[in-house]
């Protein structure tokens, strides 16, 4: 871990010792550490759920020259506040018939996984909540098991539509988790390492996209695949499938579904700025600066893709994913591996 | 209501359950109230129903009892993204039970508002169908174009959707010097705006990919099914009325009509996109040898066409728009039945729709430009 303490870690470092000073027990204060790592996570996915969904209807707005949100407060800035006062008052509707347990935990599972992939960003240089040795295969891993509450909230809703889009979730994971590992395997090749902040320091002289294109636009289509975004909504095709598994959710339940989707895409663009874009680096600023403009600027080309993309087919995308991206991210892997061995053969 | 009834009993080849999914009468995509029962094998459709008559108003039955002109605004609310073309079939059947003669400039200004209507219900077409793939953005693009014509519609007749502007006999009122000259720029403008469609929507691969090669149905089908309209012509048979029949003035202007070669979604979807071309060189024609003069005929102020009966039909932006009036002498009409393109168009959802999947059935839904209001009359 370097030593140009982050102003985060700065704070983090105080917390402990204000704690340590007044108490006097290092567990204690451990604890308190770790706790001001959750609330801080937690912070941040509410926030930037809450700015998103303002940015998402203003970009959008943007593109179908519309003005977007614009009554309340100066831009209509607090747009989304008013939204969630609205989904907190909203009446609990439970439809009849549904499997009562499945459904009311499906919402909330999903936040979950969405929560726990944030574990291992690394938002700056040690500012990350824990840099486990197999850090990006523990993303890979714990996102993917978003499919579950999705399936879940499909079955017990005793809807068709949910039905089909709990299916259409699983079949869309298996199709995109496969090419969105092996896109990734190139980066860990290269580094040599599955830690989130040994692929950074790798990252200090040349970003990995440079290395990697082919890698970074496969991890980019299966990442908007993995997020539910348009052109790969299929799971809740509004023009299909009503809202697919998410038909029979209203109020609070709902908006838990649609943080954790945002929360998703969030992640989903952590992850591409951590591996391709050269994560915390980049002159003059801090590190978190940079990191922040990186992902902005991959939000805002997921939120592209969803404003100017029709949707695919669901034969077309499995299609696409087994026969165009899988190839395609297997024959980086092999460049990548020839090019390892002619240029670094004792590495 | 109709049963919800597996035809098929149960399995598919691989054992696995056939399901029965509503889709309608509200559903995002079903264009209004229509309800199609899906049977499913997993995402593929076997068999698909259409439901009809949510929006049943019995406007045949209505004219029965309505004197002629006081029909006109009922032909507004059959197809309501198309009127001027209503007016337009209903006003022309009347004329021709009468006998009535329409002065020139006004046949010229009816051309020239059904056109341009036709083009508005194309933009409708072209926006509703990347809606209905999951473009949000094209549609706000094509609304905003399709405003321009409501506007000029406004100015002529002083209202966006039901006009009643085609009256018997000529037209409710002149068009100004200053609806010309927003027509002229609109015609310049067009072009323009067919290149952004262009880019945004028919140019994209996916749109393409979703509507190439998908319920590909030969012409004679299609005839049997009793499909008119850009549908029928996408299978590559030319049939539109204004040149096989032409009705009004419709021979002296000079213009194509698009077909097909495969048939399949992709040219349904084209054929409204050459279309809209084709209205606008039709109009440009329209404005340079429109002619000073009345836009009334000289008609008695009631209105008792000959004991007969007539059948008269239009193309619309849909199809072929049929009026038949039987006229016993009196003021009102016997009996008058309209032939509503939509309604037999959504005929063939069955054939349109076995083998596909889930998603394109609201792209067959897209192409077939249903306006339920029409449908159920």
């Amino acid at each position: 871990m370097q030593e140009s303490a982050s102003i985060w870690i700065g704070l983090g470092r105080a917390l402990k010792k204000c704690v340590l000073d007044a108490t006097g027990t290092p567990w204690l204060a451990d604890f308190v550490h770790t706790l001001a790592g959750v609330v801080g996570i937690l912070t941040l996915i509410l926030l930037s759920a809450l700015i998103l969904v303002y940015l998402e209807r203003k970009v959008c707005a943007w593109m179908q020259m519309r003005l977007g949100p614009n009554r309340l407060g100066p831009y209509g800035i607090f747009q989304t506040i008013a939204d969630i006062i609205k989904l907190m008052t909203k009446e609990d509707i439970q439809p009849a018939m549904v499997s009562t347990v499945m459904w009311g935990l499906a919402p909330i599972l999903l936040f979950m996984v969405a929560m726990t992939t944030y574990a291992v960003i690394p938002f700056d240089a040690g500012v990350i909540f824990a840099d486990l040795n197999i850090g990006i295969f523990f993303f890979f891993a714990v996102s993917s098991q978003a499919t579950l509450p999705m399936l879940m909230a499909g079955w017990a809703s005793n809807n068709k539509y949910s039905m089909v889009g709990g299916m259409r979730s699983v079949a869309q994971m298996i199709s995109y988790e496969i090419p969105m590992v092996f896109s990734v395997l190139g980066v860990v090749m290269i580094t040599g390492s599955m830690k989130m902040s040994d692929i950074v320091q790798a990252q200090e002289g040349l970003w990995f996209i440079v290395t990697q294109p082919v890698a970074f636009v496969v991890y980019i289509i299966a990442a908007t695949a993995e997020t539910n975004r348009t052109p790969f909504d299929l799971v809740e095709a509004e023009s299909e499938l009503v809202a697919g598994p998410f038909t029979e959710y209203s109020g609070m339940r709902w908006a838990y579904f649609f943080l954790a989707e945002y929360a998703f895409m969030v992640g989903a663009s952590c992850i591409a700025a951590t591996l391709f874009l050269g994560g915390w680096h980049g002159p003059w600023l801090p590190g978190w600066i940079w990191f922040f403009i990186k992902v902005s600027a991959m939000i805002f080309l997921f939120m592209w893709f969803r404003w100017t993309f029709p949707r695919i087919r669901v034969d077309q995308l499995m299609s696409f994913g087994w026969k165009v991206l899988l190839p395609l991210s297997v024959a980086n892997i092999l460049v990548t591996g020839i090019g390892l061995w002619l240029f670094f053969p004792l590495s | 209501m109709a049963q919800m009834k597996l035809e098929h009993n149960g399995t598919t080849p691989a054992g696995t359950e056939l399901y029965c999914l509503n889709m309608g009468p509200q559903h995002p995509s079903t264009h209004g109230v229509l309800r199609v029962m899906l049977e499913l094998d997993g995402e593929t459709v076997v068999k698909a129903t259409p439901v009809l008559g949510y929006l049943h108003r019995g406007i045949e039955k209505l004219a029965e009892v309505r004197t002629y002109p006081q029909f006109i605004p009922y032909t507004d609310r059959l197809d309501y993204v198309s009127s001027m073309c209503n007016n337009l079939a209903y006003c022309q059947t009347v004329e021709k039970l009468a006998g009535i003669e329409v002065p020139e400039r006004a046949e010229y200004i009816r051309v020239m508002m059904a056109e341009l209507n036709r083009i508005a219900s194309h933009m409708l077409f072209i926006g509703a169908t990347a809606l209905d793939l999951g473009g949000m953005t094209g549609m706000m693009y094509t609304f905003r174009d399709r405003e321009y014509i409501l506007d000029l519609f406004n100015l002529a007749s002083g209202s966006r959707l039901t006009y009643s502007y085609v009256r018997i006999g000529g037209v409710m009122n002149d068009i100004s010097a200053e609806f010309i000259t927003l027509l002229r720029k609109f015609l310049a403008d067009l072009p323009g705006m067919l290149t952004e469609y262009d880019n945004l929507i028919n140019g994209n691969e996916i749109f393409q990919a979703r509507l190439k090669g998908v319920s590909i149905i030969p012409a004679a089908q299609l005839v049997s099914l009793g499909v008119t309209g850009p549908v029928l012509r996408a299978a590559g048979l030319r049939d539109d009325l204004r040149v096989k029949r032409p009705y009004g003035i419709y021979e002296r202007f000079h213009f194509n009509v698009p077909t097909g070669t495969v048939g399949d979604n992709w040219e349904r979807y084209m054929m409204r996109v050459l279309e809209v071309g084709e209205s606008a060189k039709i109009i440009a024609q329209a404005l340079e040898g429109l002619p000073e003069g009345p836009v009334m005929a000289k008609i008695p102020k009631v209105i008792k066409p000959p004991v007969g009966e007539v059948y008269h039909a239009n193309e619309t932006p849909r199809g072929e728009l049929g009026f038949y009036i039987v006229s016993d002498g009196t003021t009102k009409p016997y009996r008058l039945h309209i032939r509503r393109p939509t309604f037999y168009n959504l005929g063939s959802i069955e054939t349109l729709c076995r083998g596909v999947k889930i998603a394109d059935v609201a792209a067959v839904l897209a192409v077939l430009d249903p306006c339920m209001g029409e449908a159920d009359a």
